[in-house]
């Protein structure tokens, strides 16, 4: 009988091609999502070098950084997006790629639509040149983002040069308070460990916090692994993973479907594996989370104030405290709950799923957007605001004073005409609160789906549950 | 690739942690579909003011700095977004070697991919070489014997460095690691063969 091993051991073990002289290893990869961002210079180096892409079948493209998120029928104005976007449609086509245009329904966020499509699957290993990538580990798949020279040496071989990672245990226990989300929790999980925390590690999300969690909450979780340092995070799949898969466009079907979840049954960790580090969080402890400065592990409870300098534990924690109060225009001591905001976005791959949608929708119904508030709401898929219109949330935000846009990665980073304007302070669903991130001297705190909801209607940082 | 073995030249000291790749490359210069030509867009909200005047106080627009080909940093250096424009900016704006104490993983590959080193030393010597930087005009980085050697005041200073030797390999080769792993086509294609027959799921003619 072979060691123990866990969920990342036996996909890693799974998909070794060979083991180069040097120790490193040449690993398979399942599937490839590309957008137009990250992707133009490795198609360029396949055509200056006369190579083809090996497995266009296990390719899917679309764009979504550069996407307008209104007025779609006019095109894309700035002239650089639109020959980005062109450039992708036109690699595609040529390398017999499956891309979803932006006239296509099924068009969004890339990890948003590859868990739609059934495109990710339990035991894979997936790439894509963006680094939240890790939120496909959702479904007990190994993924995880590279830069463009790495999705050049995907498409040109199927396969990737790595070295391996270590085993991190992130084990959540007790149970969640009322109105804590998955964001929570990943935020709360960044403040313990910070942004360098999980560096040359796969984590995996254990705990029956984590198994109580939707597929979407558990995306959400795996999806900001890369804020923690991680390059990948992935949770073990269960019922709650084949009940999403079940149907899916690129999922199996029948007979295969069975068969499939026998072996992705195996996949899970092995009693007695070991982890090279383990990390308990309990969730008890857990009431709703939001960043108050330009870092994700910038971390506070709703009920908690603006770090002092003063208080600082080392000068160089000091100097970077400073700086970002001084980006951020806070003060120190400030109570959460007094920072006011004039602008909200939600979406992204982080939280751009129904779900978020859902809750969004419950906190807007009766309400008002406050006056001086710009409140954005961003799909992550055409699909998704496909199923929010059949279910009627869009009546209820645009009631609410909620401005209903079409999909794509929009204000998260703001590549599109979605930004913010220098000193605009935003409660924002998204990923990152770095300096510039959602436009030059925009100002991001970093919260969930209700909490952002919660923001637009009282103009400032609330805990939702007091609404 | 670009091959990395000797390099001669004047470092500039960054004292930020967490330097993120937004910070390295804003977004606006992600829209190119080319590699090269990024370098005079490097740190730009930190080296331009929203009116876009220069901010004297930033290392990169201090003329003592210029041509500078070495960057001193704070720790958890290119975290963020694996965008690799950020190694290109660096790169063609004639930064070959990076120190810190420690890097996000995807921007450290991302260098190795690019011809740029990135070194990784204690805190305490990262801060001191930053001081050092200030009044120093040249470092040596020698890759074959992992050392960086300077003068300061009159004294010759060596400090070592580790690194894993297959990335030492590649830097100092400039291999074309896709020519090679090509060089294992017939593998791959095992690889797939058997793959096809345990998880068939995998190769279906599914199609969106």
């Amino acid at each position: 009988m072979s060691a123990p091993k866990t969920l990342y051991d036996k996909i890693w073990d799974n998909h070794i091609v060979s083991i180069n002289d040097d120790g490193t290893t040449i690993l398979y990869i399942d599937r490839h999502l590309v957008h137009e961002v990250t992707s133009p210079q490795a198609f360029e180096g396949l055509r200056m070098s006369g190579r083809k892409v090996r497995r266009p079948e296990f390719t899917l493209a679309t764009a979504d950084h550069n996407v307008p998120t209104m007025d779609r029928d006019k095109g894309i104005a700035d002239p650089d997006s639109k020959l980005q976007v062109e450039t992708l449609e036109r690699n595609a086509s040529e390398n017999n790629i499956t891309y979803l245009p932006m006239s296509d329904k099924r068009q969004g966020i890339v990890h948003i639509v590859g868990p739609e499509q059934g495109f990710t699957q339990p035991g894979m290993t997936i790439v894509c040149g963006d680094s939240h990538t890790s939120t496909h580990g959702a479904f007990g798949a190994l993924a995880w983002g590279i830069g463009t020279s790495e999705v050049e040496h995907t498409l040109a071989t199927q396969t990737l040069i790595q070295t391996k990672a270590k085993n991190m245990c992130i084990k959540i226990t007790g149970e969640v308070v009322d109105g804590v989300t998955a964001k929570d929790i990943i935020l709360a999980i960044i403040k313990k460990i910070g942004t360098a925390g999980g560096t040359g590690y796969v984590i995996e999300y254990t705990g029956d916090v984590i198994k109580n969690l939707s597929m979407e909450g558990r995306m959400t979780v795996c999806n900001m692994s890369i804020e923690a340092g991680a390059r990948a995070g992935l949770i073990s799949p269960d019922e709650k993973t084949w009940e999403y898969l079940k149907g899916r466009p690129l999922a199996p079907s029948g007979e295969e479907f069975e068969t499939a979840i026998k072996y992705w049954q195996s996949l899970a960790t092995d009693e007695g594996a070991q982890y090279d580090e383990i990390v308990e969080i309990k969730a008890d402890e857990i009431i709703p989370q939001v960043t108050w400065g330009t870092s994700p592990e910038d971390v506070v409870s709703i009920d908690g104030y603006v770090p002092d300098p003063k208080n600082a534990s080392s000068d160089e924690k000091k100097r970077s405290i400073e700086r970002a109060l001084d980006y951020m225009g806070l003060e120190p001591n400030t109570p959460i709950n007094e920072i006011e905001v004039n602008k909200v976005f939600i979406g992204s791959c982080t939280n751009g799923r129904i779900e978020d949608l859902r809750a969004v929708s419950k906190i807007a119904k009766g309400r008002k957007v406050e006056k001086n508030v710009h409140a954005m709401i961003v799909p992550g898929s055409g699909l998704v605001k496909e199923q929010a219109e059949k279910e009627g949330l869009d009546k209820i935000f645009i009631e609410a004073g909620f401005d209903w846009r079409d999909p794509g990665c929009s204000m998260c980073l703001a590549m599109n005409a979605d930004k913010l304007k220098p000193q605009e302070r935003c409660a924002s669903t998204s990923n990152r609160n770095f300096e510039g991130r959602q436009g030059r001297g925009g100002r991001t705190h970093l919260m969930s789906p209700q909490m952002a909801a919660a923001a637009a209607i009282k103009g400032k940082l609330t805990d939702f549950r007091d609404l | 690739m670009e091959k990395f073995n000797k390099l001669t030249g004047n470092a500039i000291p960054l004292r930020i942690t967490n330097v993120d790749t937004d910070m390295i490359i804003p977004k606006q210069f992600l829209k190119t579909i080319k590699r090269t030509g990024l370098g005079e867009y490097l740190f730009f909200e930190l080296k331009f003011d929203q009116d876009g005047n220069k901010i004297d106080s930033f290392a990169l627009n201090q003329d003592q700095y210029n041509g500078a080909s070495i960057l001193i940093a704070g720790k958890n250096f290119g975290c963020g977004s694996s965008r690799e424009h950020a190694p290109w900016s660096i790169a063609d704006y004639g930064i070959k070697c990076i120190i810190a104490p420690s890097y996000a993983d995807i921007f450290y590959n991302n260098c190795f991919k690019n011809g740029i080193l990135p070194i990784i030393l204690d805190e305490e010597t990262v801060a001191k070489l930053q001081d050092t930087a200030e009044n120093t005009l040249n470092f040596n980085i020698d890759l074959e014997k992992q050392n960086i050697t300077y003068l300061e005041n009159n004294e010759q200073k060596e400090i070592t460095f580790e690194i894993d030797p297959v990335k030492k390999k590649c830097l100092i080769e400039g291999l074309d690691d896709i020519g090679l792993t090509l060089n294992k086509s017939s593998s791959i294609s095992d690889f797939e063969n058997n793959q096809a027959k345990e998880t068939p799921w995998l190769y279906g003619s599914k199609i969106i």
